[in-house]
């Protein structure tokens, strides 16, 4: 690694229709450097590497490449290219049918009096994967070899087309150990010959094996760059939280004071629940009257785990049990008659039906329970709505109103009271405070810690550890689609939590 | 049948004619009028309905009475696209399947017969029955095997008639019994055409479902947002399936009214391009085909601004076989009229009025 600077980006910014994807974010990639970009799903690093490789053209800032003093202006994925920038992403974008060597030069093919020469093609293929060490012969249609093998061609090719800034894209997603380390023998390699090299990945452990720096976005903007020595593992999570850890430590919580008796009987019980791709096989305990959070960075398993509980995945192992009794959801109307309710992660696509009106957004789950032959009346109807309009004092022109004409935060009170109205046991909340006011926010946290002072099961998924950490007595960690800790009483505090995200030595020793 | 919009409850003029263009009905009922409305330039006699023969006579009773079938059929059609947002192209041979069915049985099998097999109302439901049993099998490539509408209901589409013709033996199966004809003719002593009065009945027994059921709120629902539904409880699958299994039944209750109109089982003529006049009767009742709220009001509507398209345009003396182009013409400047861009154009409109005139007072409102 040297200190030649190769790439950099400054000031970047990058608006889609009411969202700011990137704002002010500043990149820098050295000659022979691998640099880590890290944050949680949304933060921006799809985007920003899109910009670079000319998907996306730019709303602000500038791109230097080299020495050049004037900044580049890269308005398609070819001229990227042109310019030495390639990206390899995770699913391949090569053709499968071809062989290896047909994907390493197809649309330049080297020609002779007008016709491909296809000599020389071999043989500069096998020069090319010999000098990168790849194990496959040239002539192996691609959709042949392993999908490490596929990702190396595609690395192969780009560098073969004189790319000096490498985007690998979340490449190690697919690949078991053993091919996860081939690869990142041919990144040394690269690396030694000079090659910049962008990761991006959500394995923690990766990056500190490899990388040499990290640069951390949150919320499309920047946190910042570090050199990996200098950041622990467990700042990396902080940081890509949001959380500043120093500060993390002086926060005092009360959890010990919502413990729940431990003597109850158990409300919902999971033994080796599971779903294959989905979540590995855990156990769970649940108890009435206990808000219960299930935390960990996003896409690591939570809202898996809590709809293999409602059945709206169906587990494909494991037992479930309610007061005692084995139970089998196949649907979610079976969840829903037992006494589940599930308030889902997104709220436009799997919550509202949005051009049904207030009202009949809140009565659909209580009318759905008493099935096709029981309408209410249309007094009835009105009763109950305007009872939770009031009760959580959801702000709409009229009860009539069509859902989809709401806030967001108010679209979500519906939400919760359509569940209310089904007078659940157990109530599922899967980041009901998500893009949601300060204001209603709390108001949502009260109504938790109320409803489950009267006896009511929760269950609270939130990307805001500070409001896990005031609503639940107990949290899950998952990690990887795997549970991988149950924090409570006095080991329930921001920095255990971090911890076990973060995985600590254990996750060490079995990578 | 108007309704005022909740937020324009306040009692000037303006705002009730704002809430009655934005009903959703004002549109479809508005293309009804121009039709209907035409006549009185060139046939002022088109509304004069008399007595003749003890029956009801006259372009409006015709219009009523010949768009009965397709009042059923858009019916049926107006579940199907909201529930699956998408149509059912087959109920025009599934209506000659209900009627070759129907009257294959009345003739025992025969070409012709003076004297029934058995009786009528068996008959009836077994034609309606094996409609059923095509709208079963519509449903469950379209639910279950999530097929896209129009492929799905392509099958029996195609072979629709071809399984109708396999009753009939390739014949024209005619039943020459006077009690058969009533059904799509006139009984003895009322002067009201059967078919009106059955197109009547399956229009109330429908809203008693949907008064009686949920079935109304589940299939928005289901068709605005198959997640949620879901989630909420709600089968959507079976709920697809039986939107197609009602449409079917409809078909063939059509087909069976078609088939004693001419007392017979024309297996190549009864239905014909009927799946598309009942579509199109969806859409021009303002329901959107791509699924969601539906009403059956602007779909009935929609049935007979198309049939009084048609009957207009024969009491003009257009020939039957330039009819199709008039009525293209037509059907496009109601379509277009309804389009998201022309409202919203109409709207913006509006809109502008209305803030010069906020304007002009000096006040801020809502």
């Amino acid at each position: 690694m040297s200190d030649e600077i190769i790439l950099k980006m400054r000031g970047i910014r990058k608006v889609f229709p009411g969202v700011v994807a990137l704002d002010h974010v500043d990149f820098t990639l050295r000659r022979g450097e691998i640099h880590a970009l890290m944050g949680e799903n949304g933060a921006g690093k799809s985007t920003l590497i899109k910009v670079l490789t000319g998907i996306y053209e730019l709303d602000g800032g500038e791109i230097f490449l080299g020495n050049h003093p004037k900044p580049v202006i890269i308005h398609s994925p070819q001229e990227a290219k042109d310019k030495g920038i390639s990206a390899v992403y995770q699913e391949i974008s090569l053709c499968p049918n071809l062989t290896v060597a047909e994907n390493l030069f197809i649309g330049r093919e080297p020609k002779k009096h007008g016709f491909i020469d296809w000599k020389a093609i071999h043989e500069r293929a096998s020069a090319i994967l010999k000098s990168l060490d790849i194990p496959v012969e040239s002539t192996k249609p691609l959709e042949e070899c392993s999908i490490a093998i596929q990702q190396m061609v595609a690395i192969a090719r780009a560098i073969d087309m004189k790319c000096q800034v490498l985007i690998l894209d979340e490449p190690t997603s697919s690949l078991d150990d053993g091919e996860v380390e081939k690869l990142f023998k041919l990144m040394t390699q690269l690396k030694q010959q000079g090659v910049g090299i962008v990761f991006v990945t959500h394995f923690l452990e990766q990056v500190y094996a490899i990388c040499d720096k990290i640069t951390v976005l949150r919320n499309g903007e920047l946190v910042g760059e570090y050199a990996v020595e200098a950041l622990p593992r467990i700042q990396l999570v902080a940081k890509m939280m949001g959380k500043d850890f120093d500060d993390l430590k002086k926060i005092k919580n009360d959890a010990d004071l919502k413990v729940k008796d431990q003597h109850a009987k158990p409300l919902i019980e999971a033994e080796g629940l599971g779903r294959i791709n989905h979540i590995k096989p855990f156990d769970l305990c649940v108890y009435s009257g206990e808000v219960v959070g299930f935390t960990g960075l996003l896409g690591s398993g939570r809202s898996e785990l809590v709809r293999s509980l409602y059945g709206a995945d169906k587990p494909d192992c494991g037992k479930l049990k309610m007061h005692d009794q084995v139970i089998k959801f196949k649907t979610p109307k079976d969840a829903i008659k037992k006494g589940l309710a599930y308030l889902p992660e997104d709220r436009k696509r799997d919550g509202i039906i949005d051009d049904l009106s207030v009202r009949e957004n809140i009565i659909i789950a209580l009318q759905a329970k008493r099935g096709l032959f029981k309408p209410m009346g249309r007094k009835e109807m009105e009763d109950f709505a305007d009872q939770y309009i009031e009760l959580l004092q959801i702000k709409t022109a009229s009860r009539e109103t069509p859902i989809k004409n709401l806030s967001g935060g108010n679209q979500q009170k519906v939400i919760i009271g359509r569940w209310l109205l089904t007078n659940p046991e157990y109530l599922i909340l899967d980041e009901p405070t998500r893009g949601i006011d300060i204001g209603t926010k709390t108001e949502i946290q009260k109504l938790v810690l109320k409803l489950a002072k009267e006896g009511m099961g929760i269950a609270f998924i939130s990307s805001e550890i500070d409001e896990m950490l005031r609503t639940c007595s107990r949290m899950i960690v998952m990690r990887d689609h795997e549970k991988v800790g149950e924090l409570t009483g006095s080991t329930l505090t921001e920095e255990h939590i971090m911890n076990t995200i973060a995985g600590g030595v254990k996750a060490d020793e079995k990578r | 049948m108007k309704k005022d919009d909740p937020q324009s409850l306040s009692s000037s003029k303006e705002n009730i004619v704002a809430s009655i263009m934005h009903h959703h009905l004002f549109m479809p009922i508005l293309g009804l009028m121009v039709v209907l409305l035409s006549n009185l330039i060139t046939k002022p006699d088109f509304f004069v309905i008399s007595m003749n023969h003890g029956v009801l006579y006259g372009n409006l009773i015709d219009v009523l009475n010949r768009g009965s079938e397709l009042v059923i059929l858009a019916i049926g059609m107006t579940l199907v696209t909201a529930a699956s947002g998408g149509q059912d192209i087959s109920v025009g041979a599934v209506m000659a399947v209900s009627a070759a069915v129907c009257c294959s049985l009345l003739s025992g099998g025969a070409a012709s017969t003076n004297v029934l097999q058995m009786p009528i109302i068996v008959a009836a439901i077994a034609g309606i029955a094996a409609s059923g049993l095509c709208g079963a099998f519509n449903g469950l490539l379209v639910s279950k095997f999530k097929i896209q509408p129009m492929v799905a209901t392509l099958i029996l589409f195609t072979a629709g008639r071809g399984i109708a013709q396999l009753f009939t033996k390739g014949q024209n199966v005619y039943v020459r019994v006077d009690t058969f004809k009533i059904f799509g003719n006139f009984i003895p002593g009322i002067p009201v055409p059967t078919p009106i009065m059955i197109s009547i009945v399956t229009v109330i027994i429908m809203a008693i479902i949907l008064k009686t059921t949920t079935l109304g709120l589940y299939v928005q629902s289901v068709g605005i947002n198959s997640n949620a539904s879901r989630l909420v409880g709600l089968n959507a699958t079976r709920i697809k399936f039986v939107t197609y299994v009602i449409c079917g039944l409809l078909a063939g209750l059509a087909g069976f009214i078609s088939a004693s109109r001419i007392y017979s089982a024309d297996a190549n003529n009864i239905g014909l391009y009927l799946e598309m006049d009942a579509i199109l009767a969806v859409a021009l009742g303002g329901n959107l085909l791509s699924g969601g709220k539906f009403s059956f009001a602007g779909s009935i509507i929609g049935a007979f601004t198309i049939q009084g398209l048609t009957t207009t345009l024969y009491a003009m003396n257009v020939s039957a076989d330039q009819l199709p182009v008039y009525k293209a013409v037509v059907v496009v400047i109601i379509v277009v009229l309804q389009s998201p861009v022309v409202q919203k154009q109409l709207k913006r409109i509006q809109m502008k009025r209305k803030s010069v005139k906020v304007l002009e007072k000096g006040g801020v409102s809502a």
